[in-house]
């Protein structure tokens, strides 16, 4: 029974709270985190980009949209906000103080994963309600299955987010996740799938996170399948790169 | 009283809060300073920061931790807050190895870093209160910041904050959980002389309620205000100890010195001749005499009695004991390094 310290649980609700609240007060963040996928949500509801794969799979232009900005949301939440945030967090010495709380430093990472699907959960309702307002018919089966898949994604999002912010400095943790977004959400396999490749160049996004996340949440929303190999890719980036961020995280700047 | 008689009264069957015993802090250094400073070097191609710092805090006491720039405080200070592991030597925090310590142990301790530790872009009170939460009985905030003349800034974002309004919410961050060991790294850097004032009352509050704190300082007038027992480190090791009274006592060289101005010519061959010797009488610049040395009764009374026979009315005079900062830069050297 502890004297001191509030429970574990309500000290790592207490800083997942937190930080979502600082998350969707930034303005830079609230571009990248609502405003840049909800223009890629209205962009490809009203131009013919998907428009082959969608014929291809006999569905709708919007069926193979969404799933595609669910991911750019999750990479938008978990590498660049959380990278950002975290980066920032170092420098100023705030991981250091924290830390020294009764929070702790398992705490402090507990509560940043929290702000991560807390934030994701805003996104997903403001997608999917902009979505159903413009048109779309959502296949129920589908989003449950695809839950899990989401978090996996954020898994390992969080994983490359956190290892970028732990060991370059904070304005290199800010250019290197920007532009790993702009590039994975232009040509990774996150909004348009990979297949417009051409076929020698095509597994290159497919064995990226963002590629898989694409994937496995298209297989999931369009076609109501689960692909096992996009999970495995997913889980192995997790791993391998949240066990490197574990060993090369560095707490103070 | 001598250190030893001082230890044990200090000791008397308490035992203390912090007890930090033989630390030793290596870190590698790069190639540069490597090829640089060859000497510095251990078998293992490391340098060792802290060498051998021992120390104890016991509740209610302030022990000010004084040291030249690169002396180790800052390292010491951080093994024992639990940031990094010891190399060798044993701490005890309350009890505990500050290192992985429970957060149990962390809710007991309150911590005000160097450079802050504070998040940018929140307002200080939303802070505090975040802060708050990670304990079962904080303190009031709405107390702290009154206190500390919080709200008067609340308004504004901690990155636009003065340089001593952000010590002010970081000193708030340090007591919002009602510890039991305080750690201050320069609590008054950069205040203005009301809120050093509020500063330092806080300060002796929190030891008259027990707790046990731990203080740096370059501001040696600080340190002599505030410290029951000071410990003075160079080059990663201790090298002295004492309450303040103590250390002046210890080295009493010049252990004082009477300043005056005076329009007429004084020598000290004005004085009797038993007095002359254990002093100096040194003329600054024209008509400013100091005259220092082992000052006792019969020197003040013979310089006065030297002013009524030559119709001097002197318009400064000034007499001042030795300082810490004089004991400090005398054992710390006054080199810069």
């Amino acid at each position: 029974m502890s004297n001191f310290a509030a429970s574990p649980s309500s000290r790592i609700i207490a800083q997942g709270v937190y930080e979502t609240k600082a998350m969707l007060k930034n303005g830079e963040q609230l571009m990248l985190l609502i405003a840049f996928p909800l223009m890629a949500l209205v962009a490809l509801r009203y131009t013919g980009i998907l428009d082959s794969w969608a014929h291809a799979h006999n569905v709708e232009r919007f069926d193979v949209a969404v799933p595609g900005v669910l991911a750019l949301c999750v990479m938008s939440t978990a590498l660049s906000g959380q990278g950002i945030a975290t980066g920032f967090d170092r420098r100023y010495g705030v991981l250091r103080f924290l830390s020294t709380t009764p929070l702790g430093r398992g705490g402090l990472m507990a509560g940043k994963v929290l702000a991560v699907v807390m934030v994701m959960i805003v996104q997903f309702v403001i997608i999917l309600v902009t979505a159903l307002l413009l048109g779309w018919s959502p296949n129920i089966t589908g989003l449950f299955m695809s839950i899990p898949t989401l978090l996996l994604g954020a898994a390992a999002f969080t994983s490359l987010g956190l290892l970028i912010a732990g060991t370059v400095r904070a304005e290199a943790t800010l250019a290197i996740v920007n532009m790993a977004w702009v590039i994975l959400a232009g040509v990774g396999g996150v909004l348009i799938p990979s297949s417009y490749l051409p076929a020698f160049l095509e597994w290159i996004p497919n064995v990226l996170p963002s590629g898989a996340l694409g994937e496995a949440l298209r297989a999931e929303l369009m076609l109501t399948r689960f692909e096992l190999l996009p999970h495995i890719i997913l889980l192995l980036w997790t791993l391998v790169v949240g066990a490197i961020a574990l060993k090369k995280f560095k707490w103070s700047a | 009283m001598s250190v030893q008689n001082q230890r044990i009264a200090r000791e008397s069957g308490r035992k203390p809060a912090l007890s930090i015993d033989g630390l030793i802090k290596e870190f590698k250094p790069s190639r540069s300073f490597r090829e640089a400073n060859p000497h510095l070097l251990t078998d293992r191609g490391t340098v060792q920061a802290v060498r051998g710092i021992s120390l104890d805090v016991y509740p209610g006491e302030v022990v000010v931790l004084l040291g030249a720039n690169g002396a180790g405080k800052t390292t010491t200070l951080s093994c024992a807050q639990g940031l990094q592991p010891a190399d060798g030597g044993t701490l005890q925090l309350l009890g505990e190895n500050p290192w992985g310590a429970s957060p149990e142990l962390r809710a007991q301790v309150g911590i005000m870093l160097q450079d802050g530790g504070l998040p940018q872009a929140i307002h200080p009170i939303e802070l505090l209160k975040h802060i708050a939460k990670m304990y079962k009985n904080p303190a009031s905030v709405d107390d702290l910041v009154q206190r500390l003349g919080i709200n008067e800034f609340n308004g504004t974002t901690i990155r636009r904050l003065s340089g001593g309004q952000k010590q002010r919410v970081a000193l708030a961050a340090a007591l919002v959980g009602n510890p039991k060991v305080l750690f201050l790294d320069e609590p008054s850097a950069g205040l203005d002389p009301q809120s050093r004032t509020v500063v330092f009352d806080i300060i002796r509050e929190q030891r008259e309620r027990g707790v046990a704190i731990v203080l740096t300082t370059h501001l040696l007038d600080d340190a002599q205000r505030l410290a029951d027992y000071v410990y003075i480190v160079k080059r990663g090791e201790n090298v002295t100890e004492g309450t303040v009274a103590q250390l002046l006592q210890e080295t009493n060289e010049q252990a004082h010195t009477v300043s005056f101005t005076a329009a007429s010519a004084i020598s000290l061959q004005d004085f009797p001749a038993h007095l002359r010797d254990s002093v100096t009488l040194t003329q600054d610049a024209p008509g400013q005499y100091s005259l220092t040395g082992e000052l006792t009764p019969e020197h003040l009374n013979a310089l006065t009695t030297l002013f009524v026979s030559q119709g001097i009315m002197p318009s400064s005079f000034t007499l001042a004991s030795r300082t810490l900062e004089d004991v400090f830069l005398d054992i710390s050297g006054r080199d810069i390094r």
